[in-house]
């Protein structure tokens, strides 16, 4: 484990716009250098992917970035990131997927070469192993396919590499449903520690080999997937709150390997990341309304380097092509955070001070990601000597705070959610702080056909 | 409704899978569905009536309670669990004949989607109503779907797709499924799905959660 202390120790010092690593790409922008730009995701709308239809496809990709990029010079903005996340016959086929990153690199040079608009690609090819049950995660024969859309979408012009790895997923859909945090310990400080021990490698020497910039892998299959499920209101929203923290010891694995950021939008353990590492990160709020409903609309905001959408398909709306429109309100929202920066430190902390209290209370997922609770729990999530241990600690000290804003009065649950509180707090003190006890004790427990442990080195 | 019936259902209601089970604390220690099943049959009770007077009801509260957000999913889970091990006593008579299936019930996610947390819901819900259920598991083309209802005829088939670039995935199966069988039942479901899209497709109906998959089902009882 790399990190042993926080980068950003003062909750003070953790501000959006504001990195202490900030990561400076192909076309200038300096993300983390001094104020928020949006990036923008983006889907095709409900078609097939396939020979007949690719011509559709590549049109379809092209009008987004045209779309998406005239809007931005429109509204003056600064800089834009376009995320490319490929959908599976993208990756399948790579060559479908660096077609299209040629596509919109060509859009982003031509705004660049005529009004000097500063964009990138972040390239984000979707993790191919979990289509084999059990996955094969090192040895998978689509591992060949992925990283190949890597290799040749970086050198087409995808400069920011991504990916939300799918390492321990096996476990976790399960683990999820049944509420069970041991479990979902293991999915993300042992099995999911591990591949993203193995990925991130090979991700951070594409990226070196090309002059390209490792970005980050956001844990979407594990803690996105408990906040959705806390939305449906199919598991209590403390625990979601907590497979957050559990899943910031995962993330960081990236970092570890060489990952410089910007973090992923969807990856809510940014905030925790850029206060242990100090790289930029990317959030989405109150404007991925388009892809989900998010407790944490405004918060989200508060300590981020990027501003995104999640994802909207390319339909048309009254006012132009969906994603242009939230191009548009991207821009908007980083033009406000922005103006807060330039106006001086007070501004800052009045605009972060109002997203914070706006939501901090009316969620445990949005109170963990208040600039001071992340402090508190970042300093926990250094302080052990192993992944489980870290996860652990970060665990118990969010549950603290969770148990103090109840206790204070100013955060209420439902008896429903509070009733898991000491439920939580005694599963994860049994957790043993070494990794090889703790694997010997859940292995028994586990469906072990449902993965493979040499897969992972276990 | 005999004293052991009655337990069995509150036992399967509350989660209790056995005696050994921690869950739920207040009953630790206590007999769970495994045991009063048991003793539902020493007591010579019809096993159609432990089916269909405990088990069912009991699968129907649970369903009722998590429909109006009374309980999150573990606490269904764990009721479905329950209701598991009473059945493993109810198997023999299964075979005998004693106890009649509802219908068999087949279930995928699609072609291409890999999401099965929602296809988990509706399987466990839909065998808790008292049918059988054939789980095909995630990533399921239309020919498997296919040899399955061959081998069942009569099932009713649900298919699941989570994401709006699997949808057309969804519509190829059910095309695929309509040019062999026009009559067999199609329930879908999924995040991005509608009632709309359910009749574009060809499907019979859309389940927007697994208690409308298990009361649309009452309609075709075998």
């Amino acid at each position: 484990m790399k990190y042993k202390k926080l980068v950003i120790d003062n909750p003070q010092d953790l501000m959006f716009g504001i990195a202490p690593n900030p990561v400076k790409t192909r076309r200038g922008l300096e993300i983390g250098g001094g104020q928020v730009y949006s990036e923008l995701n983006f889907t095709l709308p409900t078609m097939k992917i396939n020979n007949d239809t690719i011509k559709e496809v590549q049109r379809h990709y092209r009008e987004i970035a045209e779309g998406a990029l005239e809007r931005a010079l429109e509204l003056n903005s600064k800089g834009v990131v376009l995320e490319f996340e490929t959908l599976l016959e993208m990756t399948k086929t790579p060559s479908i997927g660096v077609d299209l990153v040629k596509i919109m690199n060509e859009v982003c040079e031509k705004y660049y070469a005529n009004h000097g608009l500063k964009s990138e690609i972040r390239l984000t090819p979707n993790d191919l192993r979990e289509f084999e049950r059990p996955a094969l995660q090192r040895t998978s024969s689509l591992l060949e396919p992925m990283f190949e859309l890597f290799e040749k979408g970086a050198q087409a012009g995808g400069d920011l590499l991504s990916i939300e790895s799918t390492g321990g997923k096996e476990v976790s859909d399960n683990a999820l449903m049944m509420c069970d945090i041991k479990a979902v310990f293991f999915a993300l400080t042992v099995l999911g520690v591990r591949d993203m021990q193995f990925i991130w490698k090979r991700i951070v020497e594409v990226a070196e080999k090309n002059g390209k910039i490792a970005g980050g892998d956001s844990a979407c299959g594990f803690a996105n997937t408990a906040m959705v499920l806390a939305e449906k209101k199919f598991i209590p929203r403390v625990f979601a709150s907590i497979v957050r923290i559990v899943s910031v010891v995962r993330s960081i694995v990236a970092h570890e390997q060489g990952a410089v950021g910007p973090e992923k939008d969807c990856g809510y353990e940014g905030p925790f990341i850029k206060a242990i590492t100090g790289v930029p990160i990317s959030m989405e709020g109150k404007t991925a309304a388009c892809a989900h409903l998010s407790p944490i609309g405004n918060i989200a905001f508060a300590v981020t380097d990027l501003w995104s959408n999640e994802s909207v398909q390319n339909i048309k709306l009254l006012a132009g092509m969906a994603p242009t429109v939230y191009m548009e309100q991207l821009e908007y929202d980083v033009r406000l955070a922005n103006t807060a920066l330039r106006e001086g430190t007070a501004s800052a902390a009045l605009l972060q001070r109002l997203m914070v209290q706006s939501d901090i209370y009316t969620d445990p997922q949005a109170l963990v990601l208040a600039p001071e609770n992340v402090i508190r729990i970042s300093k926990q999530l250094i302080k052990g000597d192993s992944y489980v241990a870290n996860a652990k600690n970060g665990a118990l000290e969010a549950l603290n705070i969770i148990e103090e804003a109840l206790a204070s009065g100013q955060m209420k649950l439902s008896d429903m959610e509070t009733a898991y509180l000491p439920v939580l707090r005694d599963d994860i003190e049994s957790i043993p702080d070494n990794e090889s006890a703790f694997v010997e004790m859940m292995m028994p427990m586990l469906d072990q056909s449902s993965f493979l442990a040499k897969e992972y080195g276990l | 409704m005999s004293e052991s019936l009655k337990k069995l259902k509150e036992v399967v209601e509350a989660g209790k899978v056995n005696k050994d089970a921690a869950f739920p604390p207040q009953l630790k220690g206590q007999e769970g569905a495994s045991e009063w099943a048991a003793k539902c049959l020493e007591e010579g009770i019809n096993p159609q009536s432990i089916l269909s007077d405990a088990l069912i009801p009991a699968m129907e509260v649970v369903g009722k309670n998590f429909s109006e957000n009374k309980i999150f999913v573990p606490q269904m889970l764990l009721s479905a669990k329950a209701m598991g091990a009473a059945m493993h006593h109810l198997k023999p008579f299964f075979t005998s004949g004693d106890i009649k299936s509802k219908g068999t019930f087949i279930m995928a996610t699609v072609k291409g989607d890999l999401h099965d947390i929602g296809k988990n819901l509706v399987t466990m819900m839909v065998e808790g109503s008292g049918w059988t259920v054939i789980d095909l598991g995630v990533d399921v083309p239309s020919e498997k779907i296919l040899k399955t209802l061959d081998e069942n005829p009569g099932a009713v088939i649900g298919l699941s797709a989570l994401l709006t670039t699997t949808m057309t995935s969804m519509g190829d199966t059910v095309g695929d499924i309509r040019e062999v069988n026009k009559d067999v039942q199609i329930i879908i479901g999924g995040a991005p799905i509608t009632q709309e899209f359910a009749d574009k497709i060809g499907a019979n109906y859309y389940a927007k959660g697994p208690n409308e998959a298990v009361e649309y089902l009452k309609d075709f009882v075998s």
